[in-house]
């Protein structure tokens, strides 16, 4: 749906350039939840503000849909945009306008008749949860309720792709969830591709099938969300996926632990129907190694199961080899946090 | 002489002098005003998208335009109304009375109505520009259903700052024969000493500036959904 070829941007200035994007390459697939993750500053922002050309890029190719938008100026621009949406951290709603006037503001932009306009906005508004609320103005709605407009006038237009940048960094846990909510409907429901741009991993973990790391100005990492979770490459990837699924060891445990002989901790990621299968009894009884549960948690990406364990296994070398290739043969992440002397 | 307030010819006569100069100066600030918003606001207007990072960024209209602006607002409004005679004169017709004052008045005051659009419309977000561009909002529709509208309680209160400065300027504008109140302050209460007349026509001016301004802050409050 969209494909980002080697985009760079480059912000001049009396005092000398600062490269904002560097050769950043993506393909988004059409019906996708893409996420772009970065810590602020990566050049985030930069990047979804390009992909609708609110930032001229310096270098590269933007397709949306086989169009070419760094080709398009003027009035073949502005259409191209009526088929992107976009809503923002801050939402960025008319003061002056109702919520229903807000909503109809995209389709005014486009010229649609009055009666078009009308009809669309009686069916948006159910869509986003707001009925109630045609007529209030932007000042009397909560931030969750604000955002929810901002949906919706995103959507009048029905476009292709919607573009989210830190949509919901500006709202309490609770409602960002009832956000991720709607968005992921509308994305099942609509086959809307999304691109998110966050700095929360949380944000990628509840909607996002699709993930880039993008890391001082540059796409260091790309996968599918569950291989991120359960196998990220990169230590900025590490640490954004330590951030929702905390698991390190206190440093008194494992020295206590890495005392013993004939010991080894290891950590297993599984995912899915993994999750429901009886590994432990399984290990136990097929390499007879002995097992000790530290830490274990299970959480869901997206709608798939997603857990971590943290194992003591005791026994012999071979015992222990046993182990691994029983764990390995279920398909499981198996990776050795420390071995006993 | 005496200053019997309550003797009705006294009334009467007070009356006769205020009544027409109050017309007078209502009709010079009315059209003055109108005249001058008609000029100066889609001047504001350029000033504003013209700027760097605005939706029409032009340095070149926005230096020109801001350096006419200046010269014009530099010259003190009593010495612009003396050099403009000449032009007064071919326009109008004339350049004493009420409707030759209007001309100056409207000059002096296009500029200041340029500067005071300008603020407001920098007040509205960027965001919500920025938004209406990746909705394919054409700059002309922006300035038209964006930035106007989001503004129009802060341009209230910038045509109330600019309706009340034009009353100053129509005082002056009795200078030269403009007629209004201040004709009739300089007139009777100055040159004649009647300083029963200087007075009743500040309290009369007090009461027009008030309720401009009343009526502007009542308007801005109703329009203001923020």
């Amino acid at each position: 749906m969209i494909e980002i070829e080697n985009l760079s941007k480059t912000y001049s200035s009396r005092h000398g350039c600062t490269k904002a994007l560097e050769n950043v390459s993506l393909v988004i697939p059409r019906g996708a939840v893409y996420g772009i993750i970065g810590l602020s500053g990566a050049g985030k922002s930069t990047l979804v503000r390009c992909l609708n050309l609110l930032e001229q890029p310096t270098g590269g190719r933007i397709l949306v849909g086989g169009q070419d938008l760094t080709k398009l100026s003027g009035k073949a621009l502005r259409q191209a945009r009526q088929k992107i949406g976009m809503i923002f951290q801050h939402f960025n709603l008319l003061q002056s306008r109702t919520v229903a006037e807000n909503i109809a503001f995209p389709l005014e932009i486009a010229k649609l008749s009055k009666a078009e306009i009308q009809s669309r906005v009686t069916e948006l508004l159910p869509l986003v949860g707001l009925a109630e609320k045609a007529n209030a103005y932007p000042a009397e709605l909560s931030g969750g309720q604000k955002q929810r407009v901002g949906i919706a006038r995103a959507l009048a237009l029905k476009p292709e792709v919607l573009l989210c940048d830190e949509a919901t960094s500006a709202l309490d846990p609770q409602t960002t969830f009832s956000i991720l909510s709607l968005l992921r409907e509308i994305n099942i429901t609509l086959g809307l591709t999304i691109v998110i741009i966050t700095h929360e991993m949380k944000v990628i973990k509840e909607i996002c099938t699709h993930v880039a790391v993008l890391h001082q100005s540059q796409i260091i990492e790309t996968a599918t969300v569950e291989s991120v979770f359960t196998n990220p490459q990169s230590p900025i990837a590490q640490e954004f996926v330590a951030s929702v699924f905390p698991n390190e060891l206190p440093v008194e445990l494992l020295q206590e632990l890495s005392e013993k002989d004939q010991t080894e901790i290891i950590r297993i990621r599984f995912l899915g129907e993994n999750a429901t299968q009886p590994v432990i009894s399984d290990l136990i009884r097929g390499s007879e190694v002995k097992v000790n549960i530290l830490y274990g948690s299970i959480d869901h990406l997206r709608s798939t199961l997603f857990g971590s364990l943290i194992l003591e296994l005791q026994g012999s070398p071979e015992q222990l080899a046993n182990a691994h290739t029983y764990l390995k043969s279920r398909g499981l992440e198996v990776e050795v946090v420390k071995n006993g002397a | 002489m005496g200053l019997d307030f309550f003797e009705p010819v006294y009334l009467a006569k007070l009356a006769g002098l205020l009544v027409p100069a109050v017309g007078e100066t209502i009709y010079m600030v009315a059209a003055a005003t109108l005249l001058a918003y008609i000029l100066g606001m889609p001047l504001g207007v350029f000033l504003v998208v013209s700027s760097p990072g605005h939706i029409l960024p032009n340095p070149w209209v926005e230096k020109t335009l801001g350096t006419v602006i200046n010269i014009l607002r530099s010259a003190p409004f009593i010495i612009l109304m003396v050099a403009l005679i000449p032009i007064t004169r071919a326009l109008v017709g004339t350049s004493i009375g009420t409707t030759a004052a209007i001309f100056p008045l409207v000059i002096s005051t296009a500029p200041f109505v340029a500067r005071i659009v300008e603020t407001s419309l920098k007040e509205v977000p960027e965001g919500v520009i920025e938004a209406a561009m990746s909705m394919g909002a054409s700059p002309w529709q922006i300035i038209i259903k964006v930035l106007l509208p989001e503004a129009r309680a802060s341009l209230i209160m910038g045509t109330a700052i600019t309706t009340i400065s034009v009353v100053g300027y129509t005082a002056m504008a009795g200078t030269v024969g403009g007629g209004g109140l201040g004709d009739l302050a300089i007139q009777y209460g100055y040159n004649r000493f009647r300083t029963d007349i200087m007075l009743i026509t500040i309290a009369v001016l007090v009461v027009i500036v008030q309720a401009i301004q009343s009526l502007g802050t009542a308007m801005a409050k109703k329009m203001s959904h923020s």
